[in-house]
């Protein structure tokens, strides 16, 4: 319901949005010429027909669409597909799909097969010329055997009977199956195969669970399902008595008998070491099995049987109906059809999850109970005061305090003392109140970034400050971090993730080592990069060297250190997703390295859209701050 | 001894590429207090290399200049200097660049700020206390890096061409707020410039500096400056005197340029 709505509104604004441009164009100004940034101003008209377009794209190639319109579709094609698949070896058998019939196709093979043994055997000057007579005439008699199963007068009567038995067979289903009341259900078969089918599910990702058991049922749910179901179950058995079927006639028995019964006699006499021989012996054996596997019959006994394959094709395509039309419009890049009896998703609707899917999917990932991996994706947990008291303040506050830590009595407890209670206080083993903090894969994967850029800042700008007004340390600092620098983030991570653990230190260790070498950088040019007269001026006015640090260079290098920032925080952002990937138990990152083995679409789109968004919100706030904090940027 | 002495002030720059360059040459003069010099000269004759080393910004090669007796050493505030562009802090609003000296020395803000109200308004931008500096015109900006430098009360102050980049009628406005300022205040002021006119019309000392070694090539002692306030300055570039001071000057500055250009081809 929620898709078709979203459908209709989606055209109701591109229409409407077009129409609107239109109008606007119409009554521009004349003056306004080609060229004229003037031109570019406005256009939130096209901004909603350009998202419109991506959002119906999306709806479309995720096959939300035909999921809305027609939820029944994807299991009733999922039956279209069994009948395929069970008629798949007997039409290969006729040139219907194929150029030519299967048996015309083998006999060619393996006479041309034949041919060239011959050919080699003759010309071979290893061989005996006693061995060569011998493999030459089983050649012949083997290629032989092919005439004796192709010529019609030879065919056995009962053979004849029962093709044409099996032909009768099909055009019975095809009859039958244009019958409305196909395949006669009973009342109680029918309620047991709608109860099996409720029990197995819906079309699309579950609702309930993050992970999806069922992506297209298998059961035919509607009528017209059910009919394909039991014809393709029906076809499947003719299929099967028709390949078991083999048009071994009492001549060519007998022949293959003596053809055996001279190899057996002829592999006694050669010896191991005329291996050629024995090879080419094998080779015609093999010949003769394919030969003797083949259902390869005279030319025109099949006739009845294609014309009944054919017929039915025919008759199956026009029960079909509108599903043909569904399939072609509302599946594109892909179908179900070719997934045969699986029923799967074989296409753009597999790795493009749809939209109502994706935000069912979200809903559920933001409740707190379920998250991800038992993790939720923002959520608060209540903390003590006194784990963040612990936290700030040094064990050692304890350790100082003159006195000895308690010893154990006879009575078997531990009497605390003044040193004791207070190592409970610095270490935060007591309770106070308790403060909601936040928490959670995207709380976690921010935090990460955020104590990382602040740590890069808190050491780079001094730093890079420093280096920019002072030779000793430009030329001290300078080859340590052109060093390190240029090395891609990523190729750290291994030995930082080694050293410092998979957890938060070694992240946000990767990250700070990303932000400062950037701060560094921008802190330098900034500094570097004051006016000469500006330094001369506030010495003129008496203040000091680090009154001119404080008051002029750093205000002066701001705009350079905030673009720094901005720089740092994308590049943050682009290691901490990999790192994640590389290891970790939290984060967006690791969220989608899980999703993607479980092959969870859904969430690998959420991830990749969270990841955007949050990305976008960064890059946001920082150009809001940059605006309010230096607004002389570029005007100086 | 409250004059500006230079004694035998040379200044010379080595090249990277093992050129010397003699900007300064026994650079010998004395500036009494209260008096205002302008410095003319062809581009490259050494004004700003002067300029600068009065400031303290850079040390002469030899010779020493004295400010009250003491030799200059190193930039200080008793010398204050306003720029060609301005150079405020433009993170600052205007009145805070105008505090600044004030609040380096870390004075009573409440008594600074009335400082502050005030020279504002001597130099006329009373009200635009709170106006980001970027938003101004050149010659607000100029008048801004005036009040700047003279809220700390220097001796000595320096003007390393502070109308250059204004336009004509600007400048002429700004000519007569420091003539004003000079008079009412009694400063000393080295002021360098491009223009021959601003040089008379401002210089109650007038140097002509020539290049290659840059040297002091002719000094005049100007009436036009003491004039300058009670008469319309535009009056006083038509006085006759005034029109022959600068026709000569003109054609000496040219002379020098024809000269240099010569040498380089």
């Amino acid at each position: 319901m929620f898709t078709r709505i979203l459908t209709f509104l989606i055209f109701v604004a591109i229409i409407g949005c077009i129409m609107y441009g239109r109008k606007v164009i119409r009554t521009e100004k004349v003056n306004a010429v080609f060229g004229n940034p003037e031109r570019a101003k406005g256009g939130t008209h096209w901004i909603i027909v350009g998202s419109s377009f991506i959002l119906l794209i999306w709806l479309y190639y995720s096959w939300d669409i035909a999921k809305s319109l027609y939820p029944k579709s994807a299991n009733e094609l999922c039956q279209v597909g069994k009948v395929n698949d069970s008629l798949l070896a007997l039409k290969y058998m006729f040139p219907i799909e194929e150029r030519e019939s299967k048996t015309a196709s083998i006999i060619k093979i393996e006479n041309k097969n034949l041919d060239k043994f011959a050919i080699e055997v003759k010309k071979s000057n290893i061989i005996s010329d006693q061995n060569r007579q011998i493999l030459l005439r089983l050649i012949e008699k083997t290629k032989k055997t092919i005439s004796l199963l192709t010529n019609e007068s030879l065919l056995d009567n009962q053979t004849k009977i029962k093709i044409l038995e099996l032909a009768s067979r099909i055009d019975q289903l095809s009859m039958e199956f244009q019958k409305n009341d196909y395949p006669y259900e009973t009342e109680e078969q029918k309620n047991k195969r709608l109860k099996e089918a409720e029990e197995e599910g819906e079309w699309g990702a579950s609702g309930t669970a993050i992970e999806n058991t069922v992506e297209i049922p298998t059961i035919p749910k509607t009528d017209k399902g059910l009919k394909f179901h039991s014809a393709a179950e029906e076809l499947k058995i003719i299929s099967d008595e028709f390949f078991k079927l083999k048009n071994h006639n009492f001549q060519y028995k007998s022949t293959i008998q003596e053809i055996n019964d001279e190899i057996k006699k002829f592999e006694n006499e050669i010896n191991n070491d005329q291996e050629i021989t024995s090879t080419y012996v094998k080779d015609i054996l093999q010949i003769g099995g394919r030969i003797d596997y083949a259902s390869i019959f005279p030319p025109n006994s099949l006739k009845e049987f294609e014309q009944s394959i054919i017929n039915f094709e025919k008759v199956q395509k026009n029960e079909q109906g509108s599903l043909r039309l569904i399939d072609i419009f509302l599946f594109p890049a892909g179908t179900i059809v070719s997934s045969g009896p699986n029923c799967s998703e074989q296409g753009s609707g597999r790795w493009l999850p749809k939209l109502s899917d994706t935000l069912n999917k979200f809903v559920l990932l933001l409740k707190p109970s379920v998250g991800y991996k038992s993790v939720p994706l923002l959520w608060y947990e209540m903390m003590d005061v006194s784990k963040i008291i612990g936290f700030i303040l040094p064990d050692w506050i304890a350790d100082i305090i003159p006195g000895k830590y308690p010893v154990h009595n006879e009575n078997g407890t531990v009497e605390p003392n003044f040193k004791s209670k207070t190592l409970d206080i610095v270490s935060g083993e007591f309770s106070l109140f308790k403060i909601p903090v936040p928490m959670g894969h995207i709380w976690d994967s921010f935090l990460r970034v955020f104590l990382g850029l602040v740590l890069g800042i808190i050491f780079g700008v001094p730093l890079g400050l420093f280096m920019g007004l002072n030779r000793f340390a430009k030329g001290f600092f300078d080859p340590l971090i052109e060093l390190y620098r240029p090395v891609p983030p990523l190729a750290w991570a291994p030995l930082i993730i080694s050293v410092l653990g998979i957890d938060n230190v070694g992240k946000i260790f990767l990250l700070f080592m990303v932000s400062f070498s950037i701060m560094i950088i921008s802190a330098r040019a900034g500094a570097s990069g004051t006016q000469l007269s500006k330094i001369h001026a506030s010495h003129s006015l008496g203040a000091s060297n680090w009154q001119i640090l404080r008051y002029v260079i750093f205000p002066n290098s701001l705009p350079e250190i905030l673009t720094g920032v901005r720089v740092s925080i994308g590049m943050c952002w682009g290691t901490l997703v990999a790192a994640e990937f590389l290891a970790g138990t939290t984060g967006i990152g690791f969220v989608e390295n899980v999703a993607k083995k479980y092959f969870q679409y859904e969430v690998i789109w959420i991830t990749i859209f969270l990841m955007g968004v949050l990305g976008l919100i960064f890059d946001v706030t920082l150009r809001r701050i940059i605006d309010k904090t230096i607004p002389w940027r570029g005007k100086g | 001894m409250s004059d500006l002495i230079s004694n035998d002030l040379n200044m010379i720059f080595k090249s990277p590429n093992g050129g010397v360059v003699h900007a300064l040459k026994d650079i010998k003069f004395t500036l009494k207090k209260g008096q205002l010099l302008t410095v003319l000269g062809p581009s490259g004759c050494g004004k700003t290399t002067l300029l600068n080393i009065i400031a303290g910004f850079i040390r002469p090669t030899s010779g020493q200049i004295t400010l009250n007796g003491n030799e200059i050493n190193g930039p200080g505030v008793e010398r204050g200097m306003v720029f060609q562009q301005g150079a405020l802090f433009e993170w600052l609003t205007v009145a805070e660049n105008v505090n600044f000296g004030l609040r380096m020395k870390k004075e009573d803000p409440i008594i600074t700020a009335q400082k502050v109200e005030e020279w504002l308004n001597i130099v006329g931008l009373q009200g635009l206390n709170n106006t980001p500096t970027y938003q101004l015109s050149g010659g607000m900006q100029q008048r801004v890096a005036l009040a700047r430098c003279l809220i700390n009360n220097p001796d000595l102050i320096l003007m390393d061409e502070p109308l250059g980049a204004l336009d004509a009628l600007t400048r002429e406005k700004m000519q007569y707020l420091i003539l004003k300022i000079w008079k009412e205040t009694g400063k000393t002021i080295v002021l360098i410039t491009h223009s021959v006119e601003e040089a008379l019309l401002l210089g109650e000392k007038l140097y002509v500096m020539a290049p290659r070694p840059g040297r002091i090539h002719k000094e005049y002692n100007l009436p036009f400056a003491s004039m300058g306030l009670k008469e319309d300055l535009r009056n006083i570039k038509n006085l006759k005197d005034f029109t022959s001071k600068r026709e000569e000057i003109l054609t000496m500055i040219w002379n020098m340029e024809e000269e240099i250009m010569g040498k380089d081809n």
